[in-house]
């Protein structure tokens, strides 16, 4: 259905190509899976198949790509309109019109569909992706799940053959991820549509991949095959896998019940163990629970937006140098609460403190020195052209030392160069530098609102040593997220939010396993035991080598 | 179901609502009702007769909102007009001195401006009047603003100007964008520590927030490229031509006739030049919409209800030009001498007709509607909290 014949593509002035030597095809009705750490042209390749690469963004491709037969190097990408259908990482983004159904038409109004073939065609995906009693609601106000269905639902109405996806679960918590790829499963099996998806949380989707396509590196060929074997020497690959790997399970497990079946004898290995808590490697919290004095402090907090509280009577308190997730569905109130905690909304009821003081009472000067917040989008708190003139700017802001920030720059991401422009930053690099410009201060709370959007795996590990790095000097961290690996990796406590209200409150280990959506891949695997974390079983298992 | 549950106004959902074309001509031809008279009770009762069934008809939408806005505008212009009539004088004369202010003398080449001086009570009146007409104006405007769905109505456009419409449509859905933009930025300098009120902070994000409605810009362009936006049907050469000269000629034609029309020796030819121009540039939209190979999706109906909001707005105004003619001096009170003024009984209940669609046109789902209507409103609308948390998660 899609295939590539030695494909190359070069952007504009770019000296080397971005992809080259791509030669594949993907087969009718599969659902295939493109990996890669970030910047190996995913994207390049996804976009290539509806002939927006090289038709919109320019640059040069060299080689062929056919998609039914239609080369796209003499079909603009509206004339592939009908065989392909493309969704982008931002539902936002992609849509044209204000509501649920006239978004669904748009597509089909373009090709001319005739009026009775429209109606009944947007009926029937309303109903194949549940969207009926969403129908007549105007977009901005759906959530993120609902808005990537309305976005998949905005291509399927014109039949496409094939279906691009670019990262279609990574703005999502766990359950509406799951509605999302439920779909997906059901138009690869009922419609037979042919699916390319690219996706950085590989948990989530590996096990329904029928192929997988590696991309290791940058400008390197591709790697094509079953999704076991690609698993076994991708850089990239879910806590299952890495599980596996460390087990030396053979065939790879790919999802969390071929894995339990195999894990008999891990779990009896490990009966005995007992997990090092999570996060807690480098034992910040000694003894010193009682005795320190939180950094931040709600009591009965509410918070109305509009006509709506979106937050509810929240009690919380964080100490020096705990780690703390906070967990929840798009919408339950996460980001309001960060966001309460640096003082941009006023509390309609209870009390906020942080570090002493009352964030919407405080200056910003002052603020600076008691909580920082990374938020969402990092490049929100970016405005220099470069990474130098950001450091100085954000010396100044602090007050700091001249070259402080550019010190945790160069600690954070050691090889980037002064004059860089934020903007040409990977996502990784672009949050590691909104952080360094955060910690300049050195606020002993930092909030980071999801920050591992978009970043591989390799960029969240040093993500995550990072933290873990900060915790240990006495930072304490509050981060939103809906990432359940990074939960279980960094967090002391999660904290569970569900429509504006604490409904769990607890040390990660009893939190997170008791909740089938919260709870990360090595947890589901190892249940009833209480090991969360890749990490945690590897350690152990050194443990009892070096014993026996 | 009874008779009257029969007759009353059915709820507003996708295949029901209104054709926003028949909002536009009710509140068209209320503001053409108001051109024609100077009376301040009987603006005020338009005003009224509008407030009314846009209070009773409107949605939630962001653009229902925008009547507040239109109204405080009429207000603006109202109070300029008074304070120029209060500095500047007026030309009416008048023998009620309120004020008499020191006059700034002007030379000689501006004869006839005047700065300062008598300020007389009949040209405050005449201001005032004067005002009010436009402020009605503008307010009417506003509520078919406020009740007519804007993307609806230019999906009612010739095929020809689809593309042009898009593009309205577009640059409307991206202003709500930059303004949440321009909140996100300024809350974000609060983080690093710097002011985020104030006009300079304003000022700084301002190229953040360019760069960021840019990037929006360029994504939704590659979007709507991959969904069809801009596919052609091939028609033939000739076509393609008598296109073209169709819509220049028929443009021409128009400037010609409205030309000859406005000057005063070509009355005679103005106006079949007019009306030929108007045909061949329509002719011209219908050939090239040819081109475009688009269809529709469940265009708003035209239909009985549409037909009698329509209707009672062009009611109103027929009314108020027979009135007119009739008797004019019931319509224009006058300010000198000054006068209370009546409010004329027949022209008055003329502009109750306007008052239809509060009854005719469908009720919105979840609508602030009136009390009669409320109850309808509310049943198939429940308004429980767990109902309003679903629509903002």
């Amino acid at each position: 259905m899609i295939r590539f014949e030695q494909v190359s593509v070069t952007y504009g002035d770019a000296g080397t190509p971005a992809v080259q030597g791509i030669d594949l095809t993907v087969p009718e009705g599969e659902l295939c899976l493109l990996v890669g750490p970030s910047g190996v042209g995913k994207s390049t390749v996804l976009n290539a198949v509806s002939g927006l690469v090289p038709h919109f963004t320019g640059g040069t491709l060299h080689g062929r790509v056919t998609v039914d037969g239609r080369d796209t190097r003499t079909h603009q990408p509206r004339e592939l309109a009908d065989v392909v259908g493309t969704v982008g990482q931002d539902p936002l983004s992609h849509f044209v019109t204000d509501t649920v159904e006239d978004e669904l038409a748009y597509g089909m109004e373009s090709l001319g569909l005739a009026p009775d073939v429209m109606r009944r065609r947007v009926e029937e995906t309303l109903d194949l992706l549940g969207l009926a009693d969403l129908r007549d609601r105007a977009l901005a106000t759906l959530s993120g799940g609902q808005q990537q269905r309305v976005a998949i639902g905005s291509v399927l109405t014109t039949h496409p053959k094939v279906l691009v996806l670019d990262e279609p679960t990574s703005a999502l918590d766990p359950a509406a991820a799951e509605e999302v790829l439920a779909v997906l499963q059901r138009l690869v099996h009922d419609l037979g549509t042919t699916v390319l998806l690219a996706e950085h949380r590989l948990e989530r989707v590996v096990q329904y991949a029928d192929q997988v396509i590696l991309l290791p590196a940058p400008g390197a060929a591709p790697v094509i095959g079953e999704p076991a074997e690609i698993m076994a020497v991708s850089p990239v690959h879910p806590p299952v896998v890495a599980l596996g790997r460390a087990a030396g399970w053979s065939p790879l497990p790919l999802t969390v019940r071929d894995a339990r079946r195999k894990a008999g004898a891990l779990r009896e290995r490990l009966a005995g163990q007992t997990p090092a808590s999570p996060g807690a490697a480098a034992g910040a919290r000694t003894g010193s629970e009682d005795a320190a004095a939180p950094v931040a402090e709600a009591a009965g907090l509410s918070v109305r937006r509009g006509r709506i509280d979106a937050l509810h009577r929240v009690d919380l308190a964080v100490r020096p140098g705990e780690t703390v997730a906070l967990m929840g569905r798009n919408g339950a109130g996460k980001s309001t609460l960060l966001n309460t905690l640096v003082g941009m909304h006023e509390p309609a009821a209870g009390s906020v403190r942080v570090g002493g003081a009352v964030p919407h009472r405080t200056g910003p000067r002052d603020l600076l020195r008691r909580v920082g917040l990374v938020p969402q989008e990092p490049r929100d708190l970016l405005y220099a052209d470069t990474v130098a003139a950001e450091c100085a700017a954000a010396d100044a802001d602090a007050g700091a030392t001249a070259g402080s920030c550019r010190a945790l720059v160069t600690r954070l991401l050691p090889d980037v160069p002064d004059d860089t422009h934020p903007r040409d930053l990977s996502e990784g690099q672009r949050l590691a530098l909104a952080l360094a410009v955060i910690l300049t201060a050195r606020p002993p709370l930092l909030l980071l609102d999801e920050p591992t959007r978009g970043l591989d795996y390799a960029a969240k590990a040093r993500l995550v040593t990072v933290l873990r790095d900060l915790a240990a000097e006495g930072h304490a961290i509050v981060l939103a997220t809906h990432d359940v690996e990074l939960a279980a990796e960094l967090a002391h406590r999660v904290v569970i939010l569900a429509d504006g209200e604490v409904v769990a409150d607890g040390p990660t280990a009893e939190v997170v396993v008791s909740s089938p959506s919260f709870a990360p891949q090595v947890s589901k695997v190892l249940a009833p035991l209480p090991w969360l974390t890749v990490p945690q079983v590897t350690h152990a298992l050194a443990e009892l080598e070096r014993t026996a | 179901m009874t008779a009257p549950g029969r007759l009353r106004a059915p709820l507003a959902t996708r295949g029901r609502t209104l054709h926003a074309g028949a909002w536009w001509l009710w509140a068209l031809g209320l503001a053409t009702a108001a051109s024609r008279t100077t009376d301040p009770l009987l603006l005020g009762l338009l005003i009224g007769v509008a407030g009314y069934v846009v209070a009773a008809r409107r949605t939630d939408a962001p653009w229902a909102r925008s009547y507040g806005a239109f109204v405080k505008l009429g207000l603006v212009v109202l109070a300029i007009r008074l304070v120029f009539a209060f500095v500047l004088g007026s030309p009416v004369p008048g023998t009620h001195t309120l004020v008499t202010l020191p006059e700034l003398p002007l030379p000689d080449w501006a004869r006839g401006v005047r700065i300062g001086g008598r300020v007389t009570a009949e040209g405050m009146v005449f201001a005032l009047y004067d005002g009010l007409k436009l402020a009605t104006l503008l307010i009417c405007v506003g509520a078919a603003n406020a009740l007519a769905n804007p993307a609806r109505l230019l999906k009612s456009l010739p095929g020809a100007l689809y593309e042009a419409g898009v593009a309205v449509v577009v640059a409307m859905t991206f202003a709500p964008n930059l303004v949440a933009d321009v909140q996100r930025l300024r809350a974000a300098r609060r983080l690093r520590g710097r002011p985020d009120r104030g006009f300079k902070a304003l000022l700084q994000v301002g190229l953040p927030v360019l760069e960021g409605a840019l990037e929006r810009s360029v994504a939704l362009a590659a979007a709507m490229d991959a969904r069809g936006y801009g596919r052609t049907a091939q028609v033939p050469r000739a076509v393609r031509h008598t296109t073209t000269a169709l819509t220049l000629g028929g443009l021409l034609g128009i400037c010609a006739g409205t030309y000859g029309l406005l000057a005063a020796q070509g009355a005679g030819y103005g106006l079949p030049v007019l009306a030929a121009g108007l045909a061949a540039a329509l002719a011209g939209l219908w050939l090239g919409g040819r081109r475009s190979v688009r269809t529709r999706y469940r265009p708003d109906p035209w239909g009985l209800r549409a037909w009698l909001v329509a209707g009672s707005g062009v009611a109103v105004a027929a009314l108020m030009i027979w009135a007119n003619a009739y008797a004019p001096a019931a319509l224009h009170p006058p300010a000198v001498p000054l006068t209370a003024p009546e409010l004329p009984l027949w022209p008055a209940l003329s502009v109750l007709v306007g008052l239809v669609p509060a009854v005719a046109a469908p009720v919105p789902a979840g609508a602030p509607g009136p009390p009669a209507d409320r109850r309808t409103a509310g049943t198939a609308h429940p308004r429980n909290p767990k109902d309003l948390k679903e629509t903002t998660t």
